[in-house]
């Protein structure tokens, strides 16, 4: 089948213009019924992010106007100039605490998708022995309150030896059963006879799963994608227990430290306004991607 | 571990035992079992990864979590033995956990879970029904609370209920003359735990809403039309018949996810009051009491005991969502 290129080729405005209004006229009545019918809801739903975006542009005096006011009346940029100014006269940058996440963020994302899926497969597919205690166990555990295993948790890594190693925050992390699950909802789709065929025809079992079943749940990856990446990206509990050196610690942590006294402090709130944003955006961006994959790759996903 | 006999096997079927040798039976099943594993090495190698990580850190220490629940444990001296002592008290002495704790997160959870997730499906529904450009922007607007989690959500809900006229609903209430004096929303007991119950139907429309879309989006549009020549004539029949069968499994994931955010969900109470315990316990919930007793008391066997509990509640209930959603014998 033609794929359709206007997915894969760089776009002007113009032609997004042109594929916006091709996509209005495509609508029909139902579509637009639903549509006019959701705004005020979408509207009502968006305001944190709305909210996120103006407090990170408030001038101090905006910050404490009460009744506080939602859309920001002088914009300015001093809130991100003060988060800098913040950290420079301290041992850490806030530079490091930002490579510390991305490095993070990247590797455990990576590793939640691809050890996940993996695990999923089989699981989902081979009725080995045991198949069915290891889906129980990761199904229990996913009830298991975090909070509780701390301790146990941190005993664990530290007779591991990476505290205070880039290990010790992506390892703990990668171990997260909601992946596993999904995926291996989403693998139970698969039809069997897609993956005999492939067998018959000689193909190996990695790439059954690379080449079939992969592109087959590529929206349960983007969701787990999206999923695992604000897990990862928010996560400062791995700093707060499993590191000591302030160099290893992440920027959630950072901001942790920033607003927890806000209540009764009034120095960083420009900061920790500014901070928000700076946390946020990246998952906005992924999620933005993701979703846009789910949606081009179900139109053209090899079974339909 | 299943005993049953795969249909296709190569592998001959156990014979029938001769002159009652029970030790050959045992062996020759046990070589079937190898026979079998090997058989599926493969597999195993797929899962490894994954599983050596789980086993590490989230089994060895829940079992070890589940060891601390039958022990007094202050994080500084060594663990001491007392076997049900800690959850005896639990269900007997701990007034605050069976008058407010119990209590609350019962009704949290009753309304959360069951609402939020109704509302998850209708919304995913609505907003696959659109064309795939509009669809993104409405499913960003329905995950922003989500996307925002922590950050932002608290900030504005709290806003919004300040309890004096300064604050949103207050002096919107004042102006239309609906309340003579501003309400006391985050401190009164009647209202915080509804307020929470608002909130976190707001903020529920997360990974369960993002599995429903991507599932609705998995259906066979081709499955549509057949069914449309067998005689389904409305959207309605269309969801009951075709969807909501086609994607069995995504709804048994996000009902799961449903009950484990509803009752794992604890420390909003705390944000909105700013203390934890709340106000006269008003919005305590299980994982608030948790973390008072395992991390302002420092009493971890019984904030154990506590979770070992929270566990049984959410198996249990997932074992009745299973019997609703899940895979039955002849599938």
């Amino acid at each position: 089948m033609q794929e359709i290129p206007l997915m894969t080729t760089k776009r002007t405005w113009a032609g997004r213009w042109q594929d916006f209004i091709f996509a209005v006229r495509q609508v029909d009545r139902t579509q637009i019924g639903i549509a006019i019918g959701l705004t005020p809801l979408a509207i009502f739903m968006l305001l944190p992010l709305f909210y996120i975006f103006n407090h990170a542009f408030k001038p101090l005096h905006e910050l404490f106007l009460f009744p506080p006011t939602f859309v920001v009346r002088e914009p300015t940029i001093q809130n991100f100039s003060e988060l800098l100014a913040l950290t420079e006269s301290t041992v850490v940058p806030v530079a490091r605490y930002i490579f510390n996440s991305i490095v993070v963020t990247f590797l455990a994302t990576l590793g939640m998708v691809i050890f996940g899926a993996m695990c999923a497969y089989p699981l989902a597919k081979h009725k080995f022995p045991g198949s069915k205690l290891v889906f129980g166990l990761v199904l229990t555990s996913l009830l298991f309150a975090t909070e509780a295993i701390a301790i146990p948790r941190f005993v664990v890594v530290q007779s591991l030896g990476i505290m205070n190693t880039y290990l010790g925050h992506v390892l703990p992390m990668i171990a997260m059963p909601v992946g596993v699950f999904l995926l291996k909802q989403f693998m139970d789709q698969v039809p069997n006879e897609l993956i005999e065929a492939a067998k018959i025809d000689g193909a190996p079992e990695f790439f059954i799963f690379l080449r079939i079943v992969i592109p087959i749940v590529s929206p349960a990856m983007a969701t787990i994608t999206i999923l695992a990446f604000q897990s990862a990206w928010g996560n400062a509990e791995t700093s707060t227990l499993f590191m000591q050196d302030d160099a290893m610690k992440t920027l959630p942590f950072y901001m942790g430290t920033l607003t927890s006294n806000l209540a009764n402090s009034v120095a960083r709130q420009g900061a920790a306004a500014a901070g928000a944003l700076i946390m946020f955006i990246p998952s906005l961006l992924v999620f933005l991607v993701s979703q846009r994959k789910v949606i081009t790759t179900m139109a053209h996903s090899g079974i339909k | 571990m299943s005993t049953r006999t795969p249909i296709l096997s190569d592998h001959p079927s156990p014979a029938p035992a001769g002159l009652g040798q029970t030790k050959s039976r045992l062996s020759q099943k046990l070589s079937y079992l190898f026979s079998e594993i090997w058989k599926y090495r493969l597999s195993y190698l797929f899962i490894l990864p994954f599983l050596v990580l789980f086993v590490i850190f989230i089994l060895i220490p829940v079992v070890a979590g589940f060891l601390l629940s039958f022990t007094y444990f202050n994080a500084i001296e060594f663990p001491t033995w007392r076997g049900w002592m800690n959850y005896q008290n639990l269900f007997s002495q701990d007034i605050v956990f069976l008058q407010h704790v119990l209590p609350n997160s019962f009704k949290f959870a009753l309304f959360v879970g069951p609402i939020g997730y109704i509302f998850a499906f209708i919304l995913a529904w609505l907003i696959a029904q659109l064309p795939s450009t509009l669809r993104t922007w409405y499913a960003l607007a329905m995950y922003a609370p989500s996307l925002s989690a922590g950050v932002a959500m608290t900030v504005v809900w709290t806003v919004m209920f300040t309890g004096d006229r300064s604050g949103y609903i207050n002096s919107f209430l004042l102006k239309w003359g609906l309340i003579d004096k501003p309400l006391y929303f985050l401190i009164d007991k009647d209202y915080l735990l509804n307020i929470m119950i608002v909130i976190s139907i707001w903020s529920s429309m997360g990974i369960g809403f993002l599995a429903i879309l991507a599932g609705i989006l998995n259906v066979d549009k081709q499955l549509y039309e057949a069914g449309r020549i067998d005689g389904i004539s409305s959207r309605l029949q269309e969801v009951w018949y075709i969807t909501i069968p086609m994607m069995k499994p995504q709804m048994l994931f996000a009902a799961i996810m449903s009950i484990v955010h509803t009752l794992k969900s604890g420390g909003l109470g705390s944000t909105l009051t700013g203390s934890n315990p709340t106000p006269n316990y008003a919005g305590q919930l299980m994982i608030d009491h948790i973390g008072d007793f395992g991390f302002i008391r420092f009493e971890l066997g019984y904030a154990s005991a506590i979770s070992i509990v929270l566990l049984i509640m959410c198996f249990l209930l997932s074992k009745l969502f299973w019997k609703l959603f899940g895979p039955k014998e002849d599938e």
